[in-house]
């Protein structure tokens, strides 16, 4: 890299040889970025002795235009219009991190396309050599560019419309064990658990058509068991049948099967790669189908605080992608989570205009131009005795996911789910109540559980589950928001 | 049976008292309240009848109360639901509703089953509701 072997001589911009990429273009303290632009806040800790601007120009550079040396056909073109610019480098205080600020002009992506867009921004800089670790931190996506995607299939309003559920988290529960059950075992899970209460069961990330249990067959005994429950509760009930799988025409296939079967969400999984979702909302807004991400995978690349894509960044590319639902932490359950960083990944689901907000990890306002909102999911780990705090944390416009919690009651699934949705119905109707349910939330609980056996078991048994562990990834404690 | 659609369904059925503190909340935000009833609660009934048009301006309590109480008078064995409904950007929906009124025997839902090949059944859920059928 320039930053290395540069003599401090400036050479002429098209001199052969290798330049400076800061010298190159990449690096304009006096852009001011346009409204058009795609923006992006890099995270990044450049090798001893590398300048932190030029490491800055550097990944401007490689996420763009530029190669490792000068090539004369750049001036085959306007290159100054192709060029990302770095236009602002500001060092996180007490690290020997930077954060760099990077515009695209909105030419450089096709459009309606996150193969695309990640291809260029996440494409090649992150083996970087000159760089220690670089980490996609926030993207802002400009109107111009969000409006080129389908967005969510239906989005958290037509979702509760088509479902006639409002006013309350939707619940849900994953099926467990995840591995090992007969078609027809798993779908007596499903059963209980809708008839006791649940709106949703779930499949499992890793539940796609094993030995143990062929897709076809588990989806005819899930349907049996959704059907049985919503004829027996009058209220519409849904199992996420997980329809990933090795190839597009598989995917496919089994999503129809699923649709004709009647189901109203169908489920994938974020390891199917970004086009195959995009693929995937296509069909299921084309079909009236519910779409359920699990972001399966993502802690490779999200969790670590210097290298990597922020969640944030994952939660506005499926926003984009066109998923309706996505997994996007608890803050109590078993699962990384800061409750700053977890409120900002919300905040970006599920509002339409967005401020920038440092505090919750938002480098940039987003506005999404009115495309529909992603219902998050909160899973792993929870139980009914933190409704009042998962009700704070994370509001009403949410699936809360009580696998375990539901599961594991010791009375029964459907006492399990029953526990479930009398706290959940009893914190939110003591919220619209104006009472001060976070700090009365134990008091009204263990009011309910006394006309509750459901309840009161499952406050008794779950009662010391917490998980206090200090987050890995959590947004910076100092910090400017950014003008731009 | 007991049907379990609306915000509250799994609490025991609420006192006028109740009721009123979540006609407040509705007032409170702004949201239009409304009273719907029906004897076909089809989980796939998406319109009950309307009580009168969704009250806009409403912010009497007991103004509220007692258009509800001349529903249950018309309608005491109808299934009756009360809703707030927020009109602001990118809500433009429903934001509770919960039922305050239901007939002392709840006839419920029979499941019925078409059987078709390669072991697919067509599901048609059928309400036992006199009206219904």
């Amino acid at each position: 890299m320039a930053g290395n072997n540069s003599s401090g001589k400036k050479k002429s911009r098209w001199a052969a040889g290798i330049t400076p990429y800061a010298e190159m273009g990449y690096y304009d303290a006096d852009y001011d970025p346009k409204p058009t632009d795609i923006l992006c806040a890099f995270r990044l800790v450049p090798q001893a002795g590398v300048d932190p601007i030029e490491a800055a120009a550097a990944v401007a550079g490689e996420s763009s235009t530029a190669t490792w040396t000068v090539v004369w056909t750049d001036r085959l073109t306007p290159y100054e219009h192709y060029q990302a610019k770095c236009y602002r480098v500001d060092p996180v205080p007490g690290t020997d991190q930077y954060i760099a600020y990077i515009a695209y002009d909105i030419d450089l992506f096709e459009e309606g396309s996150i193969a695309n867009l990640t291809s260029s921004i996440i494409g090649n800089v992150f083996g970087f050599k000159a760089l220690k670790s670089l980490r996609l931190e926030d993207m802002r996506i400009p109107p111009h560019y969000a409006k080129t995607f389908q967005g969510p299939a239906h989005g958290i309003v037509m979702e509760r419309e088509y479902l006639n559920k409002f006013g309350r988290p939707l619940l849900g529960a994953t099926v467990k064990p995840k591995l090992g059950l007969s078609a027809r075992n798993y779908g007596r899970v499903v059963y209980e658990a809708l008839h006791g209460g649940l709106d949703f069961t779930k499949d499992d990330e890793n539940i796609n058509s094993q030995p143990f249990m062929r897709w076809r067959d588990r989806f005819l005994f899930c349907m049996e068991a959704v059907n049985r429950a919503t004829a027996a509760s009058g209220e519409i009930k849904g199992h996420y049948l997980n329809v990933t799988a090795g190839t597009m025409e598989e995917m496919y296939e089994r999503a129809e099967f699923a649709k004709d079967l009647g189901t109203v969400i169908v489920m994938i999984d974020l390891t199917i790669g970004y086009t195959a979702i995009q693929s995937m909302a296509k069909w299921a807004r084309r079909n009236s189908v519910i779409l359920h991400l699990h972001r399966a995978g993502h802690g490779t690349y999200t969790r670590q605080k210097t290298h990597g894509v922020n969640f944030r960044v994952i939660a506005k590319w499926m926003r984009l992608a066109g998923v309706d639902h996505i997994h996007a932490g608890t803050v109590v359950g078993k699962l990384e989570g800061d409750p700053n960083a977890i409120r900002g990944y919300y905040t970006t689901l599920r509002s339409n205009k967005i401020d920038a907000d440092l505090s919750q990890g938002l480098y940039f306002e987003q506005d999404w131009a009115s495309l529909p909102a992603v219902m998050p999911v909160a899973s792993g780990g929870i139980h009914a005795g933190q409704m009042h705090q998962l009700l704070h944390l994370l509001g009403e416009d949410v699936v809360l996911q009580f696998g375990g919690g539901t599961i594991g009651h010791p009375d029964g699934i459907a006492q399990g789910a029953t526990a479930n949705r009398v706290a959940t119905e009893v914190i939110i109707q003591a919220r619209n109540e104006g009472r001060d349910y976070l700090n009365e939330g134990p008091e009204i609980l263990n009011k309910a559980a006394r006309w509750s056996p459901e309840l009161r078991k499952a406050l008794d048994i779950w009662k010391d589950v917490s998980y206090d562990f200090e987050s890995t990834d959590v947004p910076d404690a100092v910090g400017t928001v950014t003008v731009a | 049976m007991r049907i379990t659609q609306g915000t509250f369904s799994y609490l025991p059925d609420f006192t006028e008292d109740q009721i009123k503190a979540q006609v407040r909340y509705c007032f409170d935000n702004g949201w239009a309240f409304s009273i719907e009833y029906t004897d076909d609660p089809h989980p796939r009934n998406s319109y009950w009848e309307m009580w009168g048009l969704p009250m806009f301006d409403l912010q009497d309590l007991n103004a509220a109360m007692d258009r509800l109480d001349e529903c249950r008078k018309a309608f005491p064995e109808h299934y009756i639901k009360l809703n707030g409904y927020d009109r602001t950007k990118g809500k433009q929906t429903t934001m509770v509703s919960f039922i305050v009124q239901r007939p002392e025997d709840e006839p419920g839902f029979s499941l019925d089953r078409t059987e078709g090949s390669d072991r697919r059944i067509q599901y048609t859920i059928r309400s036992r509701s006199k009206s219904a059928n």
